[in-house]
């Protein structure tokens, strides 16, 4: 695994083509780092000039801006765009759906403007230029099914590149009953992941998870750290994690090239 | 004596829209309570989602069968409404039927009134059927209890009354063309008020003008008094939802405005350079209040979203937070703000013009904390609101002012910042120890 920074590029004198933003998760949680070490992998496979922030990268505010703090937000945008533009960084890739939103959305008015894809949509170019080839059918005619980040989806409209992957997968895709625009939430957005559920008859994440179960998936498909550990937890209330797979769509990629 | 019904009509029209504007100047008056906010971008863009949205009743029809009756009762209101004009007409100058001389093209007019009368009276029923015996989840919440059900059925009951009054008027109008009675000449097609017109046989030509004139007056009176019921019920939609989706969100769903005033004292912090002590410029507004706790602090669009709730419950019925059980509806946001404005907008009025101070506000007055913060932001809310509401922007305007004005977040969200504004991530994770997963094997 080769993961250059930006810091060791720029002492070469090296411009990458593209930023990849790994994310607190990504950085720090255990499931979520198979994730990123999943996507870094496929970029090394198909030769992807690219970079991290490393040390220098620092949470991009999300959380603290959707809890209602929007002075920790624009501390730590202002921050991270400072160190980016220093950079000169003009794309950014990231695996986090917040990050993804809040860089390409809400950095702009910041000081911040880059071209920011979410991980699926760089990969779906990747297998478009035949950069990544999807050969050898590890997941030929499974059942696989997939699960709307919300901050992807109705946020940003991105339905189509995740779902065009699990296809190219030779996968069967199957839909829940709420889909795409309609999807339902895993729990975990609006800083929910960092606290207590307000008092309920039941967790956002199990109701979810009962309808990815509804349709018999072998194998449910993320596209955010944050619904991935939700779904892998919802799987594992239903104690169901050993018929049912929670993936992240890299992790599919990847192992499906047997990286 | 011969002008008395020209009189009386032409008082109750003035009446009955002078009344009405007066009740618009005050919603008017009540929604610029709200802070500013610039839409005037995009305007090409803003026309054709009020077109597609409000005109269109594109978001409706996503629920097919609702969708469907809806679009029928809103085209029978629109159309009815030519009907209408006539009626004025009539009322004033004392005619009958001034449009008849149209000939076959006023019998194809009065014929599909009648056919989109009697296709509205089916959908209400069967919108009366679903509030009232299927009691559908989303109509039958805990904020639909007391006023809003009885707003709800009284639009349903009304528009029966006016649909029936106007079959009425024509099923015995067609009677009396039928008796040959002076002033009412042939004119009209009624493929539905035919089938009413059988019970007025063996009637005095008397007895049937006296019905038909009765329910004349009464539909037009009826008309006028739907018309100022309006402000009052969630009806007002029908209005409202076309400036509400005219200045509807145009940005992404996941963008969250950046407030300005934290901008300037953010880069003040982080520039080396700036002057703390620098005297603020002349014309720099006081230091805003962050956030909103009541009606006032919210901008006037987000007030407009609140006057245009039809209180369908769309946005709860998507809502994960309601659905497993939890206090947040975001149908209730937007109907608290309303009750609130309306309540300081009555406060004005009792002090000639000036708001006095009443010791409530939206935020626990109206709407609980617990209800913020069950919000996972997932606009599932706004995605289903068919007249571009967005709730969630009141969520997070209210979550600023608890966490920025009062400190008052959740304690495992204020730990939560603390990481974030010591290391960098929302765990306690050294910022040092970032790249640490490269060197682990996989
Ligand atoms: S954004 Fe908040 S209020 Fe709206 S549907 Fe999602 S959780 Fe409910
Ligand atoms: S906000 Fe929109 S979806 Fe929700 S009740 Fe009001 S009109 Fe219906």
């Amino acid at each position: 695994m080769n993961v250059p920074t930006m810091a060791s590029l720029f002492a070469e004198g090296k411009q990458p083509e593209v930023l990849f933003w790994v994310g607190c998760a990504g950085s720090f949680d255990d499931r979520a780092k198979k994730i990123t070490k999943a996507f870094v992998k496929l970029l090394n496979n198909a030769g992807v000039s690219f970079a991290v922030l490393g040390t220098e990268e620092s949470c991009s505010g999300d959380p603290a801006k959707r809890a209602g703090n929007e002075f920790l937000f624009q501390m730590q945008a202002m921050t991270n765009i400072e160190i980016m533009n220093g950079y000169g960084i003009k794309k950014v890739v990231t695996a986090c759906p917040h990050c993804f939103n809040t860089i390409k959305n809400e950095y702009p008015g910041l000081g911040g403007t880059y071209e920011v894809v979410h991980h699926t949509q760089f990969l779906k170019e990747l297998v478009d230029e035949g950069k990544i080839s999807l050969e050898g059918g590890t997941y030929k005619g499974k059942r696989i099914t997939y699960h709307d980040p919300c901050y992807l989806g109705r946020a940003n409209n991105v339905y189509e590149a995740p779902r065009e992957l699990i296809k190219k997968l030779d996968a069967e895709l199957v839909e829940m009953k709420n889909c795409k625009s309609r999807g339902l939430c895993c729990g975990a957005g609006g800083a929910q992941m960092f606290k207590e559920a307000e008092k309920g008859d039941k967790e956002v994440n199990i109701e979810r998870t009962e309808q990815a179960l509804e349709i018999k998936p072998e194998i449910i498909a993320a596209a955010c750290p944050f619904c991935n550990t939700m779904m892998t937890d919802g799987v594992k209330n239903k104690e169901k994690e050993a018929s049912v797979a929670v993936m992240d769509i890299a992790e599919l990629l990847a192992r499906a090239q047997d990286l | 004596m011969e002008y008395l019904p020209n009189i009386i009509f032409a008082i109750l029209l003035i009446f009955g829209i002078g009344f009405f504007a007066k009740n618009v100047k005050k919603l008017r008056r009540n929604i610029l309570l709200g802070k500013e906010t610039d839409v005037s971008d995009n305007t090409s863009k803003r026309w054709g989602n009020m077109a597609k949205i409000a005109l269109g009743q594109t978001k409706m029809v996503v629920r097919p069968v609702s969708g469907l009756m809806h679009v029928i009762v809103y085209v029978g209101f629109i159309i009815i409404n030519i009907e209408v004009l006539e009626i004025i007409i009539d009322g004033l100058l004392g005619t009958h039927r001034i449009f008849a001389p149209l000939g076959s093209v006023y019998d194809f007019l009065i014929a599909s009134f009648e056919i989109l009368a009697f296709l509205v009276i089916v959908a209400v029923v069967v919108f009366w059927l679903r509030r009232n015996v299927l009691k559908l989840a989303r109509f039958i919440k805990p904020e639909m209890k007391g006023w809003p059900k009885s707003d709800a059925n009284w639009i349903l009951y009304i528009e029966v009354i006016l649909m029936g009054l106007f079959l009425t008027m024509n099923a015995a109008d067609y009677q009396l063309q039928q008796l040959g009675a002076a002033d009412y000449i042939q004119a009209g097609s009624f493929p539905v008020s035919q089938f009413i017109t059988p019970l007025f046989d063996g009637m005095t030509a008397s007895s049937v003008i006296l019905i038909e004139r009765t329910a004349w007056w009464l539909h037009i009176g009826g008309i006028f008094f739907f018309l100022n019921y309006l402000y009052y019920s969630k009806h007002l939609h029908i209005l409202l939802a076309f400036p509400n989706t005219y200045y509807g969100n145009l940005k992404p769903k996941g963008e969250f405005s950046n407030l300005e005033s934290v901008t300037n004292e953010v880069k003040l912090m982080m520039d080396p350079s700036a002057d703390p002590f620098a005297a603020p410029a002349e014309d720099a507004a006081p230091p805003d209040k962050f956030g909103a706790s009541d009606v006032q602090d919210l901008k006037w669009v987000q007030l407009l979203n609140a006057y245009t709730c039809t209180e369908c419950g769309r946005c709860t019925s998507e809502c994960p937070a309601n659905q497993t059980g939890k206090k947040l509806s975001p149908r209730k946001i937007m109907m608290d703000t309303r009750d609130r404005l309306e309540e300081v907008g009555r406060n004005i009025d009792q002090n000639r013009g000036k708001f006095v101070e009443d010791g409530k506000q939206l935020l626990d007055d109206y709407i609980s904390r617990e209800e913020l913060w069950a919000c996972t932001s997932c606009n599932a809310c706004v995605e289903a609101c068919p007249v571009s509401i967005d709730p969630l922007s009141i969520i997070m305007d209210m979550r600023q002012y608890l966490v920025m004005e009062q400190s008052a977040a959740p304690a495992e969200l204020n730990a939560m910042m603390g990481n974030i504004e010591n290391n960098g991530a929302p765990w306690p994770f050294n910022q040092m120890d970032r790249l640490n997963w490269a060197k682990e094997s996989s």
